[in-house]
């Protein structure tokens, strides 16, 4: 199965590169957002694939070795909000040039001061 | 949008997925759950009845605004490091106190549950304030 | 030490805080905390005297050897009584000085922390700290000579004087830099512990050239020597003060410091001495042909420094202690005669040497000091400047193997010296009163306080110069050359071989003087000659070399920063393929062996499911359905998460992607749809670029499933989450209590991406 979510992974690493290199903000948008899941997914599959164990002790206790990872899990979470967060400010980045300039034309924003 | 079924279940259904949030927030410490999902349950819960209406009529209707969400859950989380400050300890260890109840039962809070509640109000204002920043130019 | 360098701080801040009133004391203040210091140094004398040295250490990165470190020795002694006790005279005459001009709060606040640089150079006891105060120094220089900034002349001197230094200044570092390698440390005790193994080392030479262009630049070696008359801009108390007295002596203070590390090799001896001739011979010469009573005194400025130079890179004890001598010397009559052109310009309105004539009549006093200093300056007796002389011709017949031509240069040099003295007296004092735009004076008691000490200094040290000997020069060259020497300073040495040099010298430059004078023609026909012969201006060379480095930057910056923003993206994700498969192919481990299944088959169809919907974003034209696609995707990856036991996170993600959506959604109805804006070619070309990165990828994860993670971490939360932090849900706990300070930070991020949203689409007639 690590094979399978390994292609996946790179597939959607191909799309978001190709996506941000288009001249679209909206499509560059886009491309991050895929960039952040294939990046979540990277580090999640690294942490190996346990199914059906979740991470819960109970008070009885538990053998810790065969279960999921608890620490990717937790840094994938803060990784999606954080993403959360670059995506919409992103947009609201996005939103306030086309409302100045009237564009989605990247290669329109050459000069620094305008 | 102006859809009365939608006005009329959105009233109800924040009602209910509030709750929910709530719900999964309490629950957070041992099962799946968690300020930040709760938060963002709630705050879903609220764009959606904004969506039903509009999203200005809300943030009227709410009077309090997202900024005050965001205020008070990190002033929570603020709270949640002052025991650890009394008791001398590192900064955001984890103190808890066990409240007894009736019927053989105990409560146990911590600082981490509080500081739980400060992520969740933080969520829920950082996603008003998205949205609403986001939809308020389409009202006329 | 340290102390003292807070006071200094702290007056030279204190400038701004004086109330109005107050203001016009300003110098007396400052001039008094310059003397202060000066007693503090004076009183510290007798300690240096009995070789017990002063050695402050403040540990800062004592792992990187980055520590404050300050030493009083008898080198540090010698200059830092330079230092505030000329300063205490020069701020006392600026006060003076400046009061017809506006801006002073600034220009005494960039002299006071200069003094501090100036001390904390001197007294640095580790030299990446010495690095730091040699640049402050530079710096201050560069807002001192630009004073008189509405002035073109002074921006451009500031500037090219501040390219220079700052040029020396970061080859210092670089040499202190490879230096310190060798040794591992750049404390300056350790560096003094092993001169072995920094000379017998592969570094030594570049080091050694790189510490010398630093030392050359700021102490206006030849060819750098050229910035010094220009730095004639700033004000009298500025070209007084940093340009005569100090700063440019804080290389020659380089050279002494690192003499006993560095010194006695042939490459030493050989560069050293060669550039010193040249300077002292190049200074000389052209002081000869100005007539800008302040640039005269530059060019003799440069002699000096030239003389010092040579005399370090000479190296015997003899010439160290001429050094030592002529340092004193030198600030004492150059700092007065700055001080003295100053005060000539002010009373007259002028600096050319043939718009003055007979101000003796109006201005005695300044004669007599003028008159003692130059005398100082020409060597002749009985004035401290002859001893240096006497000291200097011996010292140069001792130097190695080139005697014989150091010391032809040497006489010649001092001949034009001589000649210069005299012909400044006899055209500014003597001769005819030439009408000027003022009737001079000599009101200003401060004008003439400062100068005169230091011209009876010249003469009393002249006159009995064992206890300056005893007291300073001797631990001084006892700090350069690590041996303990008996030193017998006294002003007349008999009839010997130096002496009767020293007669040939004056008598020459007599005659000189008279050729000068008498000759109008000869002097235009001299210049003139200098002018083809020496064609070659360097600060136009320098000027050239500057104007050609900012086109090739700005031509790399056309190439590099050309704006267009997926072009920056491309090169980004090119680069980091290229290197990840580098890095790939160089540390291929041997693979686990990952059976390739399909089981089970409800996440192999799901799997199809992302790739079929994320190449179909890639691709489609509407804008909702590619939205939807994406969100397929990211509902997809939150199944996935939920299979493999992670709850939260697949809750989490699902909300997320939610919120994203309902988002995209609301601003999508405001935006424009997707134009076709590459042509196919150029879409061919980022696919291959993303293929290729997408490949890696690909290989990588595989990669990082493979290794082997031993799980101490994770383990530990396994094992605490419950029994400490009595919560079930690990995950929770993880993000709530044992790495809350994480989610402190991403709650904060998440905070200030919400006020960039909100402050980037208020609307307009609500603006802040």
């Amino acid at each position: 199965m690590e094979i399978v979510l390994a292609i996946v992974v790179g597939v959607l690493y191909t799309v978001s590169v190709y996506l941000m290199l288009r001249r679209s903000i909206l499509k560059f948008i886009i491309g991050l957002i895929f960039m952040s899941n294939a990046t979540n997914l990277l580090v999640f599959l690294s942490a190996g694939l346990v199914p059906g164990s979740p991470g819960f002790i109970k008070p009885e206790g538990v053998a810790a070795e065969t279960m999921a990872d608890p620490l990717p899990q937790a840094l994938v979470l803060t990784a999606i909000v954080i993403g959360l967060g670059i995506v919409v400010f992103t947009l609201a980045l996005k939103y306030k040039f086309f409302e100045l300039t009237g564009t989605d034309d990247l290669d329109q924003l050459k000069q620094t001061d305008s | 949008m102006n859809s009365i079924i939608l006005q009329i279940a959105a009233r109800y259904l924040k009602w209910i997925l509030i709750v929910f949030a709530v719900l999964a927030l309490l629950r957070g410490h041992n099962h799946p759950g968690g300020g930040f999902i709760g938060g963002l349950m709630a705050g879903l819960a609220i764009v959606y009845r904004s969506f039903a209406y509009n999203a200005f009529q809300i943030k009227e209707e709410l009077k309090d605004r997202p900024e005050r969400y965001i205020a008070l859950g990190l002033s929570v989380i603020l709270l949640s490091f002052v025991p650890s400050l009394i008791k001398n300890a590192t900064l955001m260890t984890g103190l808890w106190f066990t409240i007894p109840l009736p019927f053989n039962e105990e409560l146990k809070l911590g600082t981490p549950f509080l500081f739980d509640i400060g992520v969740f109000f933080t969520v829920i204002g950082v996603t008003l304030m998205f949205v609403f920043s986001l939809t308020q130019k389409s009202q006329p | 030490m340290l102390h003292l360098l807070i006071v200094i701080l702290i007056f030279s801040f204190g400038v701004f805080l004086m109330p109005g009133k107050m203001k016009k004391y300003n110098a007396i203040v400052l001039s008094l905390v310059q003397a202060g210091a000066f007693l503090f140094f004076l009183t510290r004398v007798p300690d240096i005297t009995n070789l017990t040295f002063g050695h402050t250490l403040i540990e800062w990165i004592p792992q990187l050897g980055l520590n404050i470190e300050f030493v009083l020795d008898g080198l540090s002694m010698v200059f830092a009584l330079l230092v505030t006790g000329i300063g205490a005279l020069v701020f006392l005459y600026a006060g003076a000085y400046m009061k017809s001009y506006t801006g002073t709060n600034k220009f005494f606040f960039y002299l006071m922390l200069f003094s501090g640089a100036m001390l904390g150079l001197v007294l640095s006891g580790n030299l990446i700290q010495l690095f730091i105060f040699w640049e402050l120094t530079s710096v201050l220089s560069f807002f001192l000579i630009s004073f008189f900034h509405e002035k073109e002349s002074a921006r451009k001197a500031a500037l090219q004087s501040f390219y220079i230094t700052g040029l020396g200044g970061l080859s210092l570092l670089a040499g202190i830099i490879l230096l310190g390698s060798v040794v591992d440390s750049y404390s300056l005790t350790e560096w003094l512990a092993n001169p072995q193994a920094i000379q017998e080392s592969k570094l030594y030479l570049p080091g050694l050239l790189l510490i010398l262009t630093g030392v050359f630049t700021k102490s206006v070696q030849f060819p750098f020597h050229f910035w010094l008359p220009e730095a004639m801009q700033a004000p009298a108390p500025v070209s007084s003060y940093l340009h005569s007295a100090t700063m440019v002596k804080a290389g020659v203070f380089l050279l002494a410091r690192l003499n006993p590390v560095l010194g006695g090799t042939q490459e030493w001896i050989y560069i050293i001495t060669l550039i010193g001739i040249l300077t002292m011979l190049t200074g000389s010469y052209f002081a000869l042909t100005q007539t800008d009573i302040k640039g005269i005194l530059a060019y003799t400025t440069i002699n000096a420094l030239g003389v010092l130079v040579l005399l370090l890179g000479i190296g015997t004890r003899e010439s160290i202690m001429a050094a030592m001598l002529f340092l004193f010397i030198h600030a004492f009559y150059k700092a007065t005669l700055f001080m003295i052109a100053g005060l000539i310009e002010k009373k007259t309105g002028t600096r050319e040497i043939n718009e003055l004539g007979g101000l003796v009549k109006y201005m005695p006093v300044t004669f007599v000091i003028a008159l003692l200093s130059l005398l100082s300056m020409a060597g002749l007796p009985p004035l401290l400047g002859f001893l240096g002389k006497e000291l200097i011709y011996e010292a140069k017949i001792q130097s190695p193997g080139i005697a014989s031509v150091v010391l032809i240069l040497g006489v010649t040099s001092n001949i034009f010296m001589v000649a210069i003295s005299l012909f400044f007296v006899r055209k500014v004092f003597l001769g005819k009163y030439k009408t000027t735009n003022k009737v001079p004076n000599e009101k200003g008691f401060a004008f003439l306080i400062g100068p005169g000490i230091l011209a009876l200094l010249s003469l009393l040290l002249g006159l009995s110069p064992s206890n300056l000997g005893d007291a300073v020069i001797k631990p001084a060259i006892t700090a350069v050359s690590l041996e303990n020497v008996e030193i017998k300073l006294k002003l007349w040495h008999g009839f010997n071989q130096v002496f009767f040099m020293s007669l040939f010298t004056i008598v020459a430059g007599s005659f000189l003087f008279v050729a000068m004078l008498k000759s109008k023609k000869l002097m235009n026909a001299w210049r003139k000659f200098n002018s083809i012969v020496f064609s070659i201006q360097f600060e136009q060379v320098f000027a050239w070399i500057l104007e050609k480095f900012v086109m090739v930057s700005t031509m790399k910056e056309k190439a590099v920063q050309h704006g267009y923003h997926r072009y920056y993206i491309l090169t980004i994700f090119a680069f980091t393929s290229i290197l990840l498969w580098v890095q790939f192919f160089y540390t291929q481990t041997p693979m686990q062996e990952i059976n390739f299944t399909l089981k089970p088959f409800y996440i192999s169809g799901l799997a199809v499911v992302i790739i079929l919907v994320a190449l179909a974003s890639a691709v489609l034209r509407s804008r909702i359905v590619t939205i939807v696609a994406m969100g397929v995707a990211g509902y997809g990856i939150a199944l996935i998460f939920l299979y493999y036991s992670a709850i939260d996170l697949a809750i989490t993600q699902i909300l997320v992607e939610t919120l994203t959506i309902v988002m995209f959604m609301a601003i999508l109805q405001r935006l424009p749809r997707f134009a076709v804006l590459s042509s196919k070619a150029t879409r061919l070309r980022d696919f291959s670029i993303a293929l290729v990165f997408g490949t890696i990828m690909t290989f990588i994860t595989l990669k990082a499933i493979n290794v082997n993670l031993n799980r101490p971490i994770s383990d530990f939360f396994l094992e605490n989450s419950y029994t400490r932090a009595y919560g079930e849900n690990v995950v929770n706990v993880i993000l709530v209590d044992f790495r809350a300070l994480d989610t402190l930070g991403e709650v904060t991020v998440l905070t200030i991406a919400a006020v960039g949203v909100y402050l980037l689409l208020l609307p307009k007639k609500n603006k802040l």
